[in-house]
């Protein structure tokens, strides 16, 4: 432990050096604004300002705090268009929509916000601890989890999401399977055979989550609004200056400390992100509510909370087997090794040997960098909750010229922008017939990680079912989503029972 | 004073310009994928080692879609004569070539114009390994191949799917017989390999480097038919091992089929010349290649009859018919 502070003061020095410290604030600044933009997330801010970073001529270290400041940065930008707009910012803010939208929409955009930002915060700062701490032995242990140990998590995930199941438990299972069948679109990453795609060579890839998520619910919410706009019912929003309140902290606290272990552990586990982090969060959250879910989906402080710190501390648990392992745990984490090779500096075991000033400047920069985030969110609140008060005849057009920048400049076809438009119509359509957008999503994400997993599994064992139920690892996750469906239930039930027992009779 | 110098400046480059290039006006090089994954870097490379060739930068785009199935099918059918842009492929778009992944177009339907660098194939198992050599393995795979299981970060049918069909058949093992798992990318692949749920990975040099490095794996052969320089100067290939299996990891540029002799010429000489400087030499060795130089006809037949070969192999273990 001694070594750890040792080593994280050598870091300090590094990452308060005043260009550095410019450097940090500089990303993290960027980073909101690239994150708040529909489309545009922290995979793709970072890759395009790789490039500019390296072309800076800066050392090692300044270019790599710069590039993991927009990282961070732009996980916390992507909760603005969520709540504000909800329209996603980034794959991982597309649980905050669900209660952290409907908050704005009573005029609380200004609470949500700032309580997101805290919980943002707490997330970042936590998984930073936890990783200074225990980074590499806990990278030694995500590796150790087997593909038949991602079944497992995966039927806890679906475990935990259960509690998604809003009035019609059949529309969710529906909108689960539509997400599932268009996770499957594209060549089979087991057997190279092309599936769904129909003879266009455009879908050989298969569909971008991105492009996923703003098709479904970023194009889905601009027909909606012209919908409303059209026949004369949109309302207009009150005008906000909201503030998060201490009760809001009080009542908050446990919520962001748990989103914020289960974020920080998906994180580390290389090939889940914080898209499934905030997913799993939202739905443990719900069930640790037991009885009392009634406001969740309506702007339960509890449903933003989770979410929004469980993505936050998987960005930097994210960061954990790609410094110590040289292992990306994300996509983003993947183009930030690649940043580290472009220096020449060679990520792994070696590294805090060989490079201690970047192992742990970057470190520490990133205790910098999330005090520097809270700061420059906080005073913004305000700013950003006010774009609600542009007309919505203004707003509409500039979300979708945003959305079509964004996804074309990223992925620079123009078939996905046909896309997103198709796409956008048929999630309009689903909102129509009142099926749950999340569990669409959820079953993209979950359900691809599901199949590759259990496919890998079955592979590894040459089809022996029995390795699903191997490791101490699957059995205690399994046991999880086992606690996950009955505790709730057996919570409600006690409570039930106490209530009636203490009514007089 | 500085505007004169400026105005001859310019009118030098007119001149050059002129004189040495026909109709390469604006050269482009196009990576049909997103931006930083291996399409990428090799345009990249062509970027910086041939700046000194041409009298304008080469601009880098993207054409992302199909795994370059998109680009591969608009050279084939709006741009086939454009005589300013060149497009990535690396081993594994022959690969796709040969397997009709790309659609109707095959190899013939383009020109293959130069090579700016190759990695090679690796076989990686954990430090701790059973398998101290090659032959130890080799030996499993002949007896029992599904004994032993293989992962990597490509499906079947891909360049590492085929790396391990090929050690199989090297020793008479059918490559159906090989117990094999898909990562999503060499990363993943390599962790699932330290975490012992696998045994073996068909990785390439480039991305073992730094584990080779820590001590955390072995490499028991590298796929190259030669001898690596340092520092990969100890591992012994398969062929000196006894096994006939390599496989290099070819990135370079084809051209539309219906570009005029001339320019391709020109794009040839470009890269030939770019080849013997030092600028190339440093940009190639950033981006972690190693050196394989081949332009213009030489590089267009060899690349032809190597897709022919893959065919073959493809058919051999039922990947096609």
């Amino acid at each position: 432990m001694q070594e750890v502070f040792a080593s994280l003061g050598t870091g300090f020095g590094v990452a308060l050096a005043p260009f550095n410290i410019m450097l940090v604030l500089i990303g993290c600044f960027a980073g909101t604004l690239i994150g708040a933009l529909p489309g545009i997330g922290p995979i793709n801010g970072v890759a395009i300002l790789l490039p500019i970073a390296y072309g800076l001529g800066l050392p090692p270290e300044s270019a790599l705090i710069l590039l993991a400041g927009i990282y961070y940065g732009a996980e916390y930008g992507g909760r603005i268009s969520s709540i504000l707009l909800n329209v996603p910012g980034d794959a991982g803010a597309v649980m905050t929509t669900l209660d952290g939208n409907p908050m704005a929409k009573r005029g609380e955009a200004g609470r949500a916000l700032s309580l997101s930002a805290i919980a943002s915060f707490v997330g970042g700062t936590f998984a930073v601890i936890l990783m200074s701490m225990f980074g590499p032995a806990l990278a030694r242990f995500a590796v150790t989890f087997s593909p038949s140990d991602y079944v497992a998590l995966m039927v806890f995930a679906f475990a935990s999401l259960a509690s998604l199941v809003g009035k019609n438990p059949w529309k969710t299972l529906m909108g689960a399977l539509i997400g599932l069948m268009l996770a499957t679109m594209g060549i089979d990453g087991n057997t190279g055979v092309p599936r769904f795609t129909f003879g266009v060579p455009d879908l050989l890839a298969g569909i971008d989550f991105l492009i996923v998520v703003i098709g479904l619910f970023g194009m889905a919410e601009l027909f909606h609004l012209v919908e409303q706009q059209v026949t004369g019912k949109l309302q207009t929003l009150p005008v906000d200056s909201s503030f998060v309140r201490m009760a809001d902290l009080a009542r908050t606290k446990w919520t962001i400390l748990r989103a914020s272990i289960i974020g920080f552990f998906i994180g580390i586990l290389p090939g889940t992100g914080a898209s499934v982090a905030s997913a799993v969060a939202y739905g443990a959250e719900k069930r640790a509510a037991g009885a009392d879910t009634s406001e969740f989906g309506k702007g339960d402080v509890r449903g933003l909370a989770a979410p929004e710190a469980a993505n936050n501390a998987a960005a930097s648990g994210a960061m954990v087997p790609m410094l110590t392992l040289g292992i990306p745990g994300s996509g983003t984490t993947a183009i930030l090794l690649g940043a580290l090779m472009l220096f020449n500096v060679q990520p792994g075991p070696l590294l805090f040997t060989q490079h201690p000033e970047i192992a742990w400047g970057l470190i520490a920069s990133m205790y910098v960098g999330n005090v520097a985030l809270l700061i420059i969110n906080l005073p913004l609140v305000g700013l950003f909750a006010r774009m609600l008060t542009i007309p919505q005849h203004y707003l509409t057009p500039l979300i979708a010229i945003l959305a079509f920048i964004g996804v074309y400049s990223i992925v620079g076809n123009p078939f996905d922008l046909f896309l997103i438009i198709l796409l956008g119509m048929f999630g309009w359509l689903l909102r129509k017939m009142e099926f749950p957008l999340a569990p669409v999503i959820l079953g993209f994400v979950l359900g691809g990680l599901f199949e590759d997993n259990l496919r890998r599994a079955l592979s590894i064992s040459a089809g022996d079912w029995g390795i699903l139920v191997e490791s101490w690892k699957s059995l205690a996750l399994y046991g999880l989503a086992v606690l996950a469906v009955v505790l709730p239930a057996t919570l409600s039930y006690l409570n039930k029972r106490r209530a009636r027992d203490r009514a007089p009779t | 004073m500085k505007i004169a110098a400026l105005k001859y400046c310019v009118a030098g480059l007119l001149l050059a310009s002129s004189a040495a290039l026909a109709d390469v006006t604006a050269p482009e090089c196009i990576a049909p994928a997103k931006p930083g994954g291996g399409f990428d870097l090799t345009c990249r490379v062509a970027q910086t080692g041939l700046a000194a060739q041409f009298d304008k930068p080469i601009q880098v785009t993207f054409m992302p879609g199909g795994i370059g199935a998109v680009a591969f099918s608009q050279f084939n059918t709006t741009r086939t004569d454009d005589p300013n842009a060149i497009v990535a492929f690396s081993s594994g778009s022959l690969l796709n070539i040969a397997t009709g992944k790309f659609g109707e177009f095959t190899e013939n339907d383009v020109r293959f114009l130069a090579t700016v660098g190759a990695d090679f194939g690796a076989v990686v198992v954990r430090a701790d390994s059973n398998f101290e050599t090659l032959d130890d393995l080799m030996a499993v795979f002949k007896e029992n191949p599904a004994e032993v299981v293989v992962g990597a970060g490509g499906s079947v049918g891909s360049q590492d799917w085929m790396k391990g069909a090929l050690l199989l058949k090297s020793v008479e093992s059918s490559p159906r017989d090989m117990r094999y798992v898909s990562f999503e990318g060499g990363g993943e692949a390599l962790a699932a390999l330290l975490g012992g749920s696998i045994d073996m990975v068909t990785a390439d040099v480039g991305e073992v480097i730094t584990h080779l490095e820590a001590g955390n794996i072995r490499v028991l052969a590298v796929l190259s038919p030669e001898r690596l320089d340092a520092p990969f100067d100890q591992i012994p290939t398969a062929i000196e091992q006894g096994y006939d299996v390599e496989w290099t990891i070819m990135r370079g540029f084809y051209m539309g089929n219906n570009v005029p002799d001339a320019d391709y010429q020109t794009w040839a000489d470009a890269f030939a010349k770019a080849y013997e400087t030092e600028e190339f030499r440093k940009i190639r060795e950033e981006k972690g290649l190693l050196p394989l130089n081949l332009s213009g006809a030489e590089l267009d037949t060899k690349v032809k009859q190597r897709i022919g070969e893959l065919r073959q192999i493809a058919r051999d273990a039922g990947l096609i018919k």
